[in-house]
Formats: structure tokens, C-alpha cells, sequence
């Protein structure tokens, strides 16, 4: 009877100190969470409700109307996703070139110049805007979509992360396609590009959002609404000296990440290993 | 010979593929450093004058300027406020979703989720939270009947309202880093520790937080750059407001620049910010990388 008490009490203590630990962790997630269904929910509601929660106010897309004729979205996605697959791809063939350079032949000062390249990593472009956009004003690049992309295109982030990649890759598959009398170009897409594919998966998605989520640069560089990324129209739109309505704002908010968001809630997972892989230097 | 010749060929070869992201990186890397290292030593040259040599004129002016001072312990406050605080918190949410958890996978992706979001969107939606007369936040505050706070519009509050918002954009992308490592962390130590009986803090204390201590070391590099590089969700929030009290380093640089168009001065505030980069890079290259299978 004691025995079987103590147990239960025992039995109690297990079971209620993880609980309490449970709780702890969805108080936060929902804390954490919040801020983006509270979002949600004003860019469905009137504004009238704003600050009123009930759940039996009226659900509207008004405010998405509202965002879409008083700002040129469509314009901005256009921009975005342009910038996006731009970056990205640049991104690959220059880094993946590097990368290979770098992991398998034997250039002079290699250790240095790789020194060198990973300055990159703490120098970004946004640290020298200032002289990037002369840069970029010297070469016509102002007020383009090239002109946002270019600066990040030779990323030592990406150059590390390919160049890691490739070195793992066993010699004895190099050496048997040149047996087979493959070239230089031919070894490396037949045999490294093939083998570095989960490689790219996660550095593509980190820079998908990455550059999707960029603001600074795009912002000095550009200055018409035929350039402008998504995160820069938003920035205007919403600079609240427009006097735009918050629900408004809210809606548009929503636009600028809905395809982002739903891409990640989707591929949650490869998202978050992207993350990760990537960030694992 | 023969093999000479080969040798040779392939560091032509090698030094070709090399050369797209050379001189990219020239132009929009190392060109621009040395240009601003340059540029912090000239005044402007006003209607088409040449610009000009003023040697440590630049730096002087800076050592007198009050905004810079004040824009430098801001940033100082905004690294001590956001780094400490969302490292402590994404050990916290990476211990909670490491463990068994109801609900994990959604728990996880509330934690994460602020990293997807453009810090632009993030400043967007706490705007609601912060504004004086609607705002989310006054409104409970009134309903508990206390009166309001002016977030963003008071000098005493509006930086510590940007590194709240910062701490919540931040700490689900640290989270991940320190749940890869905890996944990494032997099971054999939890048992061999749960026959000894020790306590669930001090294995804590003594094994786990020793081991995830090379993770810690990275993040902290990573949250001190964008604790100098990210300043998105000002251009929302309070514009480097109310008089100064949210300006950080970079931003005042993008005001003397663009707003001031006083670009010299501008290169003199980026130096500062090189100088500061050039630190951490040091702290990752000699503390870091000794610990990390890195080559």
C-alpha cells in the first residue's frame, strides 16, 4: 500500500515535471507565433477591428484589394522573383567554379587567396554601401535588378560551402572519368555537380530567402518601381507618413510574404536542415 | 618535363575558374574597402572641385562628434540587449524541442518562423504593438488600468522596443544551431548520468552547456555581425529616433551618405564599422576555428 503510493507519487513527479516543461515551451511558441496571427488576422478583418477581437467579426479581402491598387505588387513580385533566380543561379556557377578551383587544383598562394575570398564573409555589401553604389554608378547599374544581385554573386559563403563539399568528394571518381577521357568541364558536372546536389539544395534555399528578405542594398540602389524587390516597395508603402491604414498594411505585409511563408511551411524541413547545413562552417 | 608542363597547365586552368568570382569580388569587396579606407581621408570637393587630402580631419571630427558617440554606445547596447538574450533564449527553445513534447513540430515552426520574415515585414507587424494610441500593447496595458507607454517615441524606450523586436526576429535562427549540436550529444552520457543520479541542472551545467559550447562560439559570431549589419527594421520603426536614441552605426552611415550626402564622413563611420568586423573576424579565425574541424 506505502510501496504503491510512493510509486504513484513517483509516477506523479515524472509525469508533471516534463508537463511543466510543456507548458513552458507552447507559452513561448504562442508568444512566438503570435505577432504573425495577429497579422493575419488584421489583413482579414475590417480595421475596425483591429484591436477588437471577436470572433465573429466579419471576414474580408478588402484590405488585399486595398494593397493591390494602391501599390504596383505585382510589379514588386515580378522584380523579386527576378532578382531571386538571378542571384541564385550567378550564385552557382561562379561559386561552384571557385569551389572547384579552390578544393582540387593547384594554384599558387591557394591558402592565402582563400583567406582572402572568406574576408567576404564579414565584409558584406551592405557594411560598404556607400562605395558600392559608386560602384555601381560607374557601371550604369543603378536602378537595375543587376545592380542589386551583382554584389552578392561572388559569395565566399558559397564558395566555403562548395569547396568543403567537392573535397569530400573521393579522387578515384575523378580520376576514372579521366581515365574515360573526360576533360576538366566534363568532370566536374558529370561527377562533382551531380555529387554536391544536397550542397546546392540548402545553399539555394538560404539564398532564396536571403535575397527575397534583402532590404538595404536594394533599397539605395533602386529608385523607381520598375527595379524595386518586394521587401523595398513594402518599405515605402508602409513608412507610416503615407498614412496608410494598418489593416492595409497588414494585408500588404502579408503579400510581400505569403510565397516565402507558404514555401516554408510547406518544405518546413528542408528549410530548417538548409539553415543549418549551410550555417555549419 | 612533361609533368611540369601538366602541372603548369592545370594552374592556368585553375586560376581561370577562379576568375569570375575574383573579380567580382574585387570590384564589389576589396575595391570598395580600399576606397573607403581612401575616402575617410578627403573632404568632398564642392561645384567640381577635386576632393580634398584633410589626412585625420575626418577622424577628428568624429572623436567630436556627440551623434557618433551616442550612434556607438547605442550599437554597444543593441549588442549587449539582443546577443546575450536571444542566445539564452534559443538554448531554451532548442532544449524544449529536443525533448519529448506534445506538439513538437508545431512548437518548432512557432520558434522559427520570425527567420523567414523580412526584418522589413517583422518591423511592419510590431509597428501594431508599439503605436502609441492603438497599439496592441497600450491596449492591454489600459486594460489592466495602467496608463500607456509611448514605445518608439520615447527616448528611454524606443531602443530597448528595437531589441525586443530584434530578440524575437533572432532567436528561432539560433535555436537551430543549438538543436543540431544537442542532437549530437551522445545518449550514453544522459544514462551513464541518470545511473549516477545527478540532477537534470547540473548535468545541464556540467555536460551539456560544456559541450555546446563551440556552438555558442558561433552563434555569438553571428549575432555580432548582424548586430552591426542589420538595421532594416529601423527604416519602420523609429527612422534612427526620436533624437538619436535607435541610431546604430551602419544606419548613421546610410544617413551622412544619403541623407546628408556627405559621403567622406560616411567612409570615415564605415571604417569604425570595418574596425569592428575586423575584431570578430579575429575572434572566429584564432578562438573558433581551433575548436571546429575546419581547414
Amino acid at each position: 500500500m506505502n510501496q504503491a503510493s510512493t510509486l504513484a507519487a513517483v509516477k506523479r513527479f515524472v509525469i508533471r515535471v516534463p508537463s511543466l516543461e510543456t507548458v513552458a515551451a507552447w507559452l513561448l511558441a504562442i508568444v512566438w507565433i503570435f505577432p504573425l496571427l495577429y497579422a493575419i488576422w488584421a489583413a482579414f478583418h475590417p480595421s475596425a477591428y483591429m484591436v477588437r477581437f471577436d470572433l465573429l467579426a466579419p471576414l474580408t479581402l478588402e484590405n488585399f484589394a486595398d494593397a493591390w491598387a494602391q501599390a504596383p505588387f505585382a510589379r514588386y513580385y515580378l522584380n523579386t522573383f527576378l532578382l531571386v533566380t538571378g542571384v541564385v543561379l550567378a550564385q552557382f556557377v561562379v561559386c561552384t567554379l571557385a569551389g572547384f578551383a579552390f578544393a582540387r587544383f593547384p594554384i599558387p598562394g591557394r591558402d592565402f587567396l582563400f583567406m582572402l575570398v572568406l574576408i567576404q564573409l564579414f565584409v558584406f555589401p551592405e557594411v560598404l554601401i556607400v562605395e558600392n553604389y559608386r560602384i555601381a554608378s560607374g557601371l550604369g547599374l543603378v536602378d537595375t535588378i543587376t545592380g542589386i544581385g551583382l554584389p552578392y554573386v561572388a559569395s565566399a559563403f558559397g564558395i566555403f560551402l562548395l569547396r568543403q563539399t567537392f573535397k569530400t568528394i573521393p579522387r578515384e571518381l575523378e580520376e576514372a572519368a579521366r581515365v574515360e577521357g573526360l576533360g576538366w568541364m566534363a568532370i566536374l558536372l558529370k561527377v562533382y555537380v551531380p555529387l554536391a546536389k544536397p550542397t546546392y539544395l540548402a545553399y539555394g534555399l538560404v539564398s532564396i530567402s536571403h535575397h527575397w528578405n534583402n532590404f538595404l542594398w536594394p533599397l539605395v540602389v533602386t529608385n523607381s518601381v520598375e527595379s524595386r524587390p518586394l521587401t523595398v516597395g513594402l518599405g515605402i508603402f508602409s513608412a507610416p507618413e503615407t498614412g496608410v491604414n494598418w489593416a492595409t498594411v497588414s494585408a500588404a505585409t502579408l503579400l510581400s510574404i505569403a510565397p516565402l511563408l507558404v514555401a516554408f511551411l510547406l518544405f518546413q524541413r528542408q528549410f530548417v536542415q538548409s539553415f543549418l547545413r549551410a550555417g555549419i562552417r | 618535363m612533361v609533368i611540369q608542363n601538366a602541372d603548369r597547365r592545370m594552374q592556368i586552368y585553375g586560376a581561370l575558374l577562379l576568375l569570375p568570382a575574383a573579380v567580382l569580388l574585387g570590384t564589389f569587396a576589396y575595391l570598395p574597402t580600399v576606397a573607403t579606407l581612401i575616402n575617410s581621408f578627403f573632404l568632398p570637393g564642392f561645384r567640381g572641385a577635386p576632393p580634398e587630402f584633410v589626412g585625420l580631419e575626418n577622424y577628428a571630427m568624429l572623436v567630436e562628434d556627440v551623434t557618433f558617440w551616442k550612434v556607438a554606445r547605442n550599437n554597444l547596447i543593441y549588442a549587449l540587449g539582443t546577443i546575450p538574450t536571444s542566445i539564452a533564449l534559443a538554448l531554451g527553445m532548442a532544449l524544449f524541442v529536443n525533448a519529448r513534447l506534445p506538439g513538437r513540430g508545431f512548437v518548432r515552426m512557432a520558434y522559427f518562423t520570425p527567420t523567414i520574415l523580412p526584418m522589413i515585414a517583422a518591423a511592419n507587424i510590431w509597428m501594431f504593438f508599439y503605436a502609441p494610441q492603438i497599439g496592441l500593447f497600450n491596449k492591454l496595458l489600459g486594460a489592466l488600468g495602467l496608463s500607456g507607454v509611448n514605445w518608439l517615441g520615447d527616448p528611454g524606450m524606443a531602443l530597448t522596443s528595437v531589441i525586443v523586436m530584434t530578440v524575437w526576429k533572432e532567436a528561432g535562427f539560433f535555436m537551430i544551431f543549438y538543436l543540431a549540436a544537442l542532437q549530437s550529444i551522445p545518449p550514453e552520457l544522459k544514462e551513464a548520468s541518470d545511473l549516477e543520479g545527478t540532477s537534470r541542472w547540473s548535468f545541464f551545467w556540467r555536460v551539456t552547456f560544456p559541450l555546446l559550447m563551440p556552438t555558442t562560439l558561433f552563434v555569438l559570431i553571428n549575432a555580432l555581425i548582424n548586430a552591426v549589419r542589420v538595421v532594416d527594421h529601423l527604416f519602420i520603426l523609429t527612422k534612427g529616433g526620436p533624437n538619436n536614441a535607435t541610431n546604430l552605426l551602419l544606419y548613421y552611415v546610410y544617413e551622412n551618405a544619403f541623407s546628408f550626402f556627405d559621403r567622406t564622413y560616411a567612409a570615415t563611420i564605415t571604417v569604425v564599422i570595418l574596425l569592428v568586423l575586423a575584431v570578430v573576424a579575429t575572434l572566429k579565425f584564432t578562438v573558433l576555428d581551433r575548436r571546429t574541424h575546419y581547414q
